[in-house]
């Protein structure tokens, strides 16, 4: 590995100061990989996973392999930084995920000086038999909105598999984001599909998450709870099918407008190929719930006070 | 008037097209208990909000004397820093608030203390979400505990026993019985008789105005004898109100 010293202290750096924890990324029990815009800082492989990398034009090819049988004990740290003011970042990262294996996967992904940076992520995974794995994804962007994140996932589990993606805006503005999360499922798997934004000023917000229930009794929901303040604007594309005998699926929009120029759609789009699946939707879009926002008031929270404790709640 | 925590003079209250509430009068003394009663839909509920004054429910006359202050211009925000508070008949939900979270909202409550106060336990529900998974009764019961972490000198109960277990209504009536030993005031609104008898006095609430006020036994039986099926319809109000 290249010498990186100086640029993988800047970058722990830069995560202790987003609340992490920097024995995440530097102890030897802990999986991890430290990427800073095309360079791969840091990785750890720990028994039962192993992390191959080589880089690509703007980014990194990464391929993560869980062996069958494992379980990862702790979960394993993804950190891809870009720190300059400017640029494009590609991470390719494949997932495989042997049978009967478990583990979670936190990924850090911060732009703290981003005046225009391109994130683009796209990810392949496979969750093999009775396995089960969790991406959490953190997004900690500056407040300038020059941040485009695009990531794009397509992803299989194989049958009694469990896969678990959720996106999360930590801190800072969006800029412009675009989620597009696809995935297949055979019988008895789930899925669970969560986004959690919240929109600031010009941000735009663009969500698809998709699922494809196509073995019997397989399970999954699209979920997203997006808050549009000032002139954000957020659009919600939840799909899923039913195309085998007792499935069940789920769709679950909640957008909140709070802001004068903000504009919310969401649009479900369900299908059901087979007379014993099921699949259902809600959706919810417009203004703070009053009847939640009353209850605050009635305990002396001002009505700006309720609002970002409701706020708070959806985006947690 | 001595101890007068809340004095409600001639209070009307219309939307678009109808008149809800007809010129209400009531007083509530400190420690004291009123029940009000009243059939569906003659504005038992509209009362509660206009006394909390909730976004739409503005009198159109009348005022709302609390502690000595006419609060009739004041948000619910402002009732409740004043001691004022109202516990809804379906409490609402908050996605991602834990209950802990919920019950300390305004920093100066223990909120294991209040779960303790409600029967419940706090190792159990100190991190659970206060969610649609809570049953009715558990979700009534932190509604309550919620209302006591304000310290409030009035509380509005608005059927705190509708949709509930016998154990959780016995847990809440036990609550109201030891705010009315602690000093605080109740404003009861049920459609329970055992309930409206933990009141020190029964409003009957008829067609947006109090047609009879007294002793819990005789107001009850009055109700009974006249309101199952509303009897005073075609009727001159003087005519019910000298019976």
């Amino acid at each position: 590995m290249n010498d990186y010293t100086d640029e993988f202290k800047e970058i722990v750096r830069a995560y202790e100061r987003i609340g992490g924890n920097r024995n995440d990324i530097l102890s030897k029990d802990i999986g991890s990989l430290v990427i800073n815009a095309d360079r791969v800082l840091e990785k750890n492989d720990v028994e039962g996973l192993h992390i191959k990398y080589r880089k690509i034009k703007n980014g990194v090819s990464v391929k993560v392999y869980v062996d069958k049988n494992s379980v990862i004990n702790y979960p394993v740290h993804l950190c891809f930084g870009m720190l300059p003011s400017q640029g494009t970042q590609i991470i390719k990262s494949d997932f495989f995920i042997g049978d009967n294996s478990r583990v979670k996967f936190i990924s850090h992904c911060f732009f703290p000086n981003a005046k225009r940076i391109e994130h683009i992520m796209k990810s392949l995974v496979r969750v093999g038999k009775n396995a089960e794995m969790s991406y959490l994804e953190e997004h900690y962007h500056s407040n300038s909105g020059g941040t485009f994140v695009y990531p794009k996932v397509i992803a299989h589990i194989d049958s009694g598999g469990k896969l678990l993606e959720e996106f999360k805006l930590i801190r800072g503005r969006v800029g412009n984001l675009d989620i597009d999360y696809e995935v297949s499922q055979d019988s008895k798997s789930s899925s669970e599909l969560l986004a959690k934004v919240c929109g600031k000023k010009t941000d735009s917000i663009k969500i698809r998450e998709a699922i494809y229930l196509n073995g019997p009794y397989a399970s999954g929901i699209a979920k997203s709870r997006i808050v549009l303040t000032g002139s954000s604007h957020g659009n919600v594309l939840g799909e899923v099918e039913g195309n085998a005998p007792h499935t069940r699926g789920h769709v679950d929009c909640h957008e909140i407008v709070h802001g004068r120029n903000a504009v919310a759609s969401s649009t479900p789009r369900i299908s059901v190929n087979d007379p014993l699946a099921r699949v259902t939707h809600e959706a919810a879009i417009g203004r703070i719930n009053k009847k939640e926002l009353e209850t605050l008031m009635a305990r002396g929270l001002t009505e700006n006070e309720a609002i970002d404790f409701i706020i708070k709640g959806l985006l947690r | 008037m001595k101890d007068v925590v809340l004095e409600v003079k001639n209070l009307c209250y219309k939307t678009e097209d109808k008149e809800i509430l007809k010129g209400i009068n009531f007083v509530v003394r400190k420690g004291e208990i009123s029940s009000i009663i009243g059939v569906n839909g003659t504005g038992k509920t509209t009362l509660a909000y206009v006394l909390m004054g909730l976004n739409g429910y503005r009198p159109t006359s009348g005022k709302i004397v609390f502690n000595g202050k006419n609060i009739i211009n004041f948000s619910p925000t402002r009732r409740a820093k004043l001691g004022m508070t109202l516990a809804w008949q379906i409490p609402a939900s908050f996605e991602g608030i834990t209950i802990g979270e919920y019950l300390n909202i305004n920093n100066n409550s223990n909120p294991r203390d209040l779960l303790k106060t409600v029967g419940l336990n706090p190792d159990t529900y100190m991190n659970r979400y206060v969610d649609d998974k809570l049953s009715g009764g558990e979700r009534k019961r932190i509604e309550l505990a919620s209302v006591l972490s304000i310290n409030p000198k009035l509380i509005i109960l608005d059927e705190p026993d509708s949709g509930i277990d016998m154990t959780s209504i016995n847990v809440i009536k036990r609550i109201i019985k030891n705010l009315k030993k602690n000093g605080t005031s109740v404003v009861l609104i049920t459609h329970s008789e055992a309930m409206a008898k933990l009141g020190d006095r029964l409003l009957l609430l008829c067609n947006g105005k109090f047609v009879k006020e007294g002793p819990p036994d005789i107001v009850t039986k009055f109700f009974k004898k006249h309101c199952k099926k509303c009897g005073h319809i075609g009727k001159i109000e003087e005519e019910i109100l000298n019976e």
